[in-house]
């Protein structure tokens, strides 16, 4: 397979030093409180809390019963508690940390005093050997859809955390309001700490705002890892598969990790290639197993002693990944996800846009899937640098009638984000096109499209994706079993945004020379030298996603890496996708 | 609608997409069916699977799905303990494999055995240091630092805040902000906000996270930003359950000032809602021979105008336009569009295997008297839902015979077996070949097969190759 074989790779850090620390940091706290308690936790922070601790750690350090936290429960038991004279000690721990909000309600509710606080740093969780995670999904609203900072110094301190673990680096580069202002919050917290010199272990960093490539999260995601995620939802490095993929009764919980043999073969690579090998893996196990047969009682025991379970452990991985490709398929099919893709790469090129709308007004007339129905809408405003007031408010009036009126309330969202939006009077320069359009063909019209959209004033998606080269041309092979650039991970179509601006930045050593680019993706750009080293860590490369980061991107950043030599490390405050970014922005619902 | 155009044989054909189409009957796929099989077909012998589980990265889930042993599992089971009424203790998993693997390295002091991790530590976390064993939380928030109360000036509270803007802490930025509200006069901390678009982001959030609504759209209101207010107030009525109340609540929500656009969908939510409750009374009582037979699983109160729709296609068709739960009526309210119309109404008679509605949908006549089939959706849509209604083949096969483009005729034909037509096609195209193929996908003797055979025995057709 693509994926298997690094050339001279450096070797990666060891994260799970994090995972340690922060375990030694909750017990400490625990360790603070001596005697039996009850620990209430928050239910988003169970599944992290999972993967650091277990309930013997905690009983050893004398918890006694654990419960979830239901809604604004602390307060109320509190004063319970007080009117029925029972005398209890309360803490609350709040992680990765505490919020002056926070405690004036307790203030105000008249248990500050009773209730003591405490802050857990956890700020970061390590997901596998190369992704770090904040666990902070609500980062993406928060930050970009109410402009409220307060995880600013939160993703500050969790570079601040790698660097003293893993020393400091030797250059940083950034793109994004968001991203100026941790790289900010993080020198700040740099300064005022202790000043050390270690080996610098990764050589640069790179920070990106989600909102700087919106496109990439808003396609269907067709690399394997992306497509479980899509479908049944990875949640904090372990996925629920159904009996429909374990093919009886029960729901398996599995961690999807490098530590998964057959997973981490077949994570990175298109859904078309991973059919034929899971198919010869299945031959060759069973030719391993079909050994037995003819055997002598020594060598039986030998097969037994030496082989049998690591031929069982894969078989069961096999047919894990076997059953999951097969429902996959199955729901893919189902939803005429060929048709689907076809409309987003339509999109991604600029071609055929009429009948793209038409089929975006069928999907939404037909009440397929809200989510999907909102994202194709997403992605046609973003590509088409938004949508003609007529085509506007026909789409939104229809999606309201399928999908509730009350979704007005999310399209005023999407509409601030610039996710969704009517195009002003004066940007009339799709409209241009589409009389254009009725005249000549298609093709002539994407070259007019081109040409047009140079001289916008606003025009990002098409001006971009031409400049940095992000669509291939139609009509060019392309060879999934071989990629040959990171379109590989959107079937050849697109090669993401994100990623590509990572690749032309490590490429130039800055900025330079990307002049237009960084000006139509509105400024903000920055590249700061730290300090000169000369190691092998030169070649690891941290990029930080600030809003969330989607799976293909990460398998997009892997394939670059294996092309250059080098390795990048992901840390992001959420694993996201189209579904996670769109529901952020729903508001349908009290 | 009809799709084929050149550009789409082009699609099809540029090795790009060909590479692989999510179809089930793809080659790879079915490669892959056999190995599942293959895979269950292999007989483990022996059965300690469970010993070495955490190992496989598999891990071992009790009933409700969560891994033995989890934190999540044990909220699970304290929680169910609970509800059950017995104060058990906590529960016992002391044969959780994962357990044994860790072990030791519990106590704190045990921790200190890395150096990288020691140093970590120190700078990281000094406090694993040097345990403090009084309890008491050391505060080291910014906001201690120095007591908010000295800032009395005007002039000094806004440097505050303008100071609390420069160092991008949202945390501290809503403190001073808090410490504002009280200490200044709402018009002035509006007026103030208006120059600081940072701030007020905060100021709002805020308030809509501590519920405080009426202050947000005097804020609002203040701001002149009367569709943002508008949309706010709008949004209240999702906290109402009670359908009479929230339906005079949308009522009061009508002189809103929202966008022209915006208002006309309000006003549309509230006749809906209004409708909704006419409807569900009278239908909650319903004895007419369609209940009895497809008994309604939900009340339709709060359901978009579609699903009211195809609701009313289901269970009110063909009442007169007169009638509030009428199809015409709702149609004619909401401004439903032809093409819309049709494809719910399909849905629902389909649904219902009306195949006589269904039919009366399509048909028109022309000036000559004669009935013909017109959709103002592509007949191929009309296939693909008749054929998730489970529609018999006679139907399907005489609305796939009304798809426009030939290659897309021949593929629907194919996806969904219409042997006729694939046949017919491919007799039109004198594809032998294409026909000979498609024989032995066929069950030996039967009609479709001896047709083929037939066909490939004339003599007068002289087929291409």
């Amino acid at each position: 397979m693509a994926h298997t074989e690094w050339k001279d790779a450096p070797g990666l850090p060891d994260f799970s030093l994090l995972k340690r620390l922060a375990r030694d940091q909750l017990i400490f706290l625990l360790e603070q409180l001596p005697g039996k308690k009850d620990l209430f936790i928050d239910a988003d922070l169970m599944s992290p809390l999972d993967r650091i601790a277990n309930v013997t750690i905690l009983k050893q350090h004398e918890v006694d019963k654990l419960y979830k936290v239901e809604l604004k429960p602390i307060v109320n038991l509190v004063n319970a508690d007080k009117v029925a004279g029972r005398f209890r000690r309360y803490k609350i721990i709040f992680t990765p940390q505490k919020f002056y909000a926070c405690e004036t309600v307790l203030e105000e509710q008249g248990v500050y005093g009773d209730v003591t606080t405490d802050e857990w740093n956890f700020y970061i969780l390590p997901l596998d050997d190369d992704i770090l995670s904040l666990e902070l999904p609500e980062f993406f609203r928060d930050n970009f859809l109410e402009g409220d900072q307060r995880w600013v110094t939160t993703a500050g301190s969790a570079l601040r955390l790698l660097q003293s673990v893993y020393g400091s680096f030797s250059k940083v580069y950034g793109i994004g309001r968001c991203a100026k202002m941790v790289y900010e919050s993080w020198r700040e917290l740099m300064e005022d700490g202790e000043q050390r010199t270690r080996q610098p272990e990764f050589a640069k960093v790179f920070l990106v705002d989600r909102d700087v490539d919106f496109v990439t999260p808003l396609c269907s995601q067709v690399v394997y890892e992306g497509l479980v995620d899509d479908l049944f939802r990875i949640k904090c490095g372990s996925v629920e598969f159904g009996p429909d993929v374990t093919s009886s009764d029960k729901s398996i919980k599995v961690m999807l990790n490098s530590q998964d043999k057959v997973f981490s073969e077949i994570r990175n690579e298109h859904f078309s290639n991973v059919f034929g090998f899971l198919s010869q893996k299945a031959k060759n196990l069973q030719t391993a197993y079909d050994k037995r047969r003819g055997m002598d009682i020594q060598q039986m025991k030998a097969f037994v002693a030496d082989e049998l379970k690591g031929l069982k452990q894969e078989h069961r991985l096999l047919s894990l990944h076997i059953g999951a490709s097969e429902s996959m398929m199955k729901k893919k099919t189902k939803q005429d996800f060929q048709e689907l893709l076809k409309t987003e790469h339509s999109l991604l090129e600029g071609f055929e846009i009429r009948e793209c709308i038409t089929y975006i007004e069928e999907h939404i007339n037909r009440q397929v899937s809200m989510i999907d129905s909102l994202r194709l809408l997403c992605l046609l405003s973003i590509t088409e640098n938004g949508l003609l007031s007529k085509d506007y408010r026909s789409l939104k009036a229809q999606y309201l009638q399928s999908y509730g009126i009350e979704h007005l309330l999310t399209f005023a969202n999407l509409r601030q984000l610039g996710l969704l939006e009517e195009q002003q009077a004066g940007e009339t320069l799709t409209v241009m096109e589409s009389k254009v359009g009725k005249l000549v063909n298609d093709k002539t019209v994407g070259k007019l499209t081109d040409a047009f959209s140079s001289l916008a004033k606003k025009s990002n998606f098409r001006a971009l994706s031409k400049r940095l080269a992000l669509v291939p041309k139609s009509g060019e092979e392309y060879d999934l079993r071989v990629p040959r650039d990171m379109a590989y991970v959107f079937s050849g179509a697109y090669i993401p945004l994100s990623c590509k601006l990572i690749e032309q930045v490590l490429e130039r050593d800055g900025w330079t020379g990307m002049e237009e680019v960084t000006r139509m993706l509105n400024g903000q750009e920055f590249a700061v030298t730290e300090a000169r080293s000369k190691t092998d860590a030169q070649r690891i490369v941290l990029v930080m996603f600030l809003g969330g980061c989607t799976f293909s991107e990460i398998s997009a950043l892997r394939f670059l890496g294996k092309e250059r030599g080098c390795r990048f490390i992901v840390v992001t405050t959420a694993i996201t996708n189209s579904s996670r970014l769109l529901e952020a922005l729903l508001d349908n619902s009290a | 609608m009809s799709r084929a155009k050149p550009e789409d044989d082009e699609y099809w054909n540029s090795s790009k997409f060909k590479a692989f189409t999510f179809d089930d009957d793809d080659d790879e796929f079915s490669r892959l069916k056999e190995s599942k099989r293959a895979m269950n077909s292999i007989l483990v012998v022996d059965d300690d699977d469970d010993d070495d589980e955490e190992e496989d990265g598999v891990e071992r889930v009790s009933w409700s799905g969560e891994p033995v042993g989890s934190i999540s599992w044990s909220v699970k089971e304290t929680a169910s303990s609970i509800r059950s009424g017995s104060e058990r203790s906590f529960p016992k998993i002391d044969t959780t494999p994962s357990l044994s693997k860790q072990g030791s390295g519990y106590s704190l002091s045990s921790l200190f055995k890395g150096d990288l991790y020691d140093t970590a530590v120190r700078t990281y976390a000094p406090e694993l240091r040097k345990p403090k064993s009084d309890g008491k939380t050391e505060n080291t928030s910014l906001w201690s630092a120095f007591s908010l109360e000295k800032f009395r000036s005007l002039q000094d509270k806004l440097l505050l805040l303008d100071e609390a803007v420069a160092v991008y802490d949202g945390n501290l930025i809503t403190a001073v902000l808090m410490y504002l509200k009280k200490s200044l006069s709402k018009e002035i901390l509006f007026q103030e906000l208006m120059a600081r678009d940072v701030a007020l982001r905060h100021y709002v959030h805020y308030l809509k996270e501590m519920g405080e609504q009426k202050l947000l759209v005097e804020l609002m209101k203040a701001l002149g930003r009367t569709e943002d207010m508008a949309l706010m107030q709008y949004k209240e009525h999702l906290n109402i359950k009670d359908e009479g109340q929230r339906r005079d609540f949308l009522k009061s929500c009508l002189g809103l000032p929202f966008s022209q656009d915006d208002a006309t969908h309000v006003q549309d939510h509230y006749t809906l809602l209004e409708r909704q409750i006419i409807i569900e009374a009278s239908d909650k009582k319903a004895d007419a021979e369609i209940f009895k037979k497809f008994p309604r699983k939900a009340s339709i109160l709060n359901m978009p105008i579609i699903t009211t729709l195809y609701y009313s296609c289901f269970y009110h068709y063909g009442e007169s336009e007169g009638t509030y739960s009428s199809p015409a009526n709702i149609r004619k309210t909401f401004r439903i569009s032809e093409k819309q119309y049709i494809l719910t109404a399909l849905g629902a008679r389909a649904k219902l295997k009306s195949w006589f509605d269904v039919d009366s949908l399509f048909n028109t006549k022309n000036w000559l008297g004669y009935t013909k089939k017109r959709s103002p959706v592509g007949f191929h849509r009309v296939v693909d839902i008749l054929q998730k209604n489970s529609a018999p083949v006679n139907v399907l096969q005489e609305y796939v015979n009304l798809i426009d483009s030939p290659e897309l005729k021949l593929s629907v034909a194919l996806k969904y077996k219409c042997h006729d037509i694939v046949i017919n096609t491919y007799r039109d195209l004198k594809d032998r070949q294409e026909l000979v193929v498609y024989r032995e996908k066929l069950e030996r003797d039967s009609p479709e097969y001896r047709k083929i055979q037939e066909l490939l025995n004339n003599v007068q057709i002289r087929w291409k190759n």
